[in-house]
């Protein structure tokens, strides 16, 4: 961990010999990390999209897709977490992309610490976008924030369109659902877009849903328009924000934190 | 099963505020919401696992649970809400702000201040 990045917790008072009045969150440690790796992204300028899904739901052929459709214009990297083995990084490389695979063990979700030590294996100075692929998991990735733009949450034919309304923390933090293997709604008799759609609304979130399908590449172009778009509107507010801030931040990323 | 990893992060605050005032800890309470993501009852098992071995061992954990409250943004209302189900209570529009329910917050520590003053320096 770097050392500015070390914690003290915020707002401490004594009310009397024995108690100490806290008001800390109590994943502050976490946040700053995230906020350190934003930093950092911002500060070269790199775009970070965050994919969560349950297991299964098609991240990683989407991201195959993707960098397809986006390798010409951008420099991209992945950053693929999962339990164990290599096989997801393995299938990014196959598309001249650079991978850097986090295996948590036993951990179920990816946190802030391990991204920044990823951070450290790819040349942040010649990327224009990370990928990261978070453990398939719908509960606890949603509470680590990693320092990403945006979230990106998945939702495939297979798994049932009441999902958002049994996962509320997860697809709360979406800022785009999309609705995977679409190819496959036809013959699933349970899956309906619209009450999908329904059930993500009745969490307030108002985060466009789109249908696709990566294998059969169906209504991919809205999807990479939106990533267009979004990689804009970051862009735009990293180059304000380092007017406003220059010189900034000095920590060199090539060192061991 | 990420609340292990919320009780280490928990720990480690308390011992920070107990390691400045070199006492044990007593009691922790914290203030959960149901969209939070974490569940109460598995925070509470972690809880000796991640206190072992620290200034927190033995010490009780009191979980203080908040209700998921929106406000809309149509009528204006302030009403209370399932936790999957964010709309207002009124006039059932889903654009509301959420109010109050996501809460994970430290909240007090309560220390053992006569091991304290028997554990200061004497002068």
């Amino acid at each position: 961990m770097c050392e500015d990045c070390g914690c003290t917790v915020t707002q401490t008072s004594v009310k009397d010999a024995g108690t100490v009045e806290v008001l800390g969150r109590l994943l502050d440690a976490n946040n700053r990390a995230a906020g350190h790796n934003r930093e950092h992204f911002n500060s070269h300028h790199v775009v970070a999209f965050n994919l969560m899904s349950s297991p299964g739901a098609g991240k990683t052929a989407l991201l195959e897709v993707t960098i397809e459709a986006l390798k010409s214009d951008f420099r991209l990297a992945v950053i693929e977490g999962d339990l164990e083995t290599d096989n997801d990084a393995r299938r990014i490389r196959a598309h001249g992309v650079p991978a850097v695979q986090i295996n948590t063990g036993s951990a179920c979700h990816l946190d802030a610490r391990m991204i920044h030590e990823a951070l450290h294996d790819l040349p942040l100075s010649k990327l224009d976008i990370i990928f990261i692929e978070n453990v398939g998991n719908l509960v606890c990735p949603a509470s680590f924030d990693l320092g990403q733009h945006r979230n990106v949450v998945l939702l495939s034919a297979t798994e049932g369109d009441d999902k958002p309304a049994k996962y509320p923390v997860m697809f709360r933090a979406a800022d785009l659902v999309l609705l995977t293997k679409m190819d496959l709604a036809p013959v699933i008799e349970d899956f309906d877009p619209l009450r999908a759609e329904r059930a993500f609304r009745d969490l307030a979130n108002a985060a466009p849903v789109i249908p696709l399908s990566a294998r059969r590449a169906t209504n991919l172009e809205p999807w990479v328009a939106w990533l267009r778009n979004e990689i804009a509107r970051i862009r735009s507010t990293q180059a304000a924000t380092q007017e406003l801030h220059e010189p900034h931040h000095g920590h060199h990323h090539s060192a061991v934190a | 099963m990420h609340e292990l990893a919320i009780c280490q992060a928990l720990i480690s605050q308390v011992e920070e505020i107990a390691g400045q005032r070199t006492a044990r800890v007593r009691q922790v309470r914290v203030g959960i919401g149901p969209l939070s993501g974490i569940e109460p009852q598995l925070l509470e098992s972690a809880y000796p696992l991640a206190c072992a071995g620290t200034r927190a061992e033995g010490s009780v954990l009191e979980i203080e649970h908040t209700d998921v409250r929106v406000r809309c943004r149509g009528c204006g209302a302030e009403t209370m809400a399932a936790p999957n189900r964010l709309v207002c209570g009124v006039c059932g529009d889903w654009h509301t702000d959420l109010l109050a329910g996501d809460e994970l917050l430290l909240l007090r520590v309560e220390l053992e201040t006569r091991q304290c003053e028997a554990e200061a320096p004497r002068v």
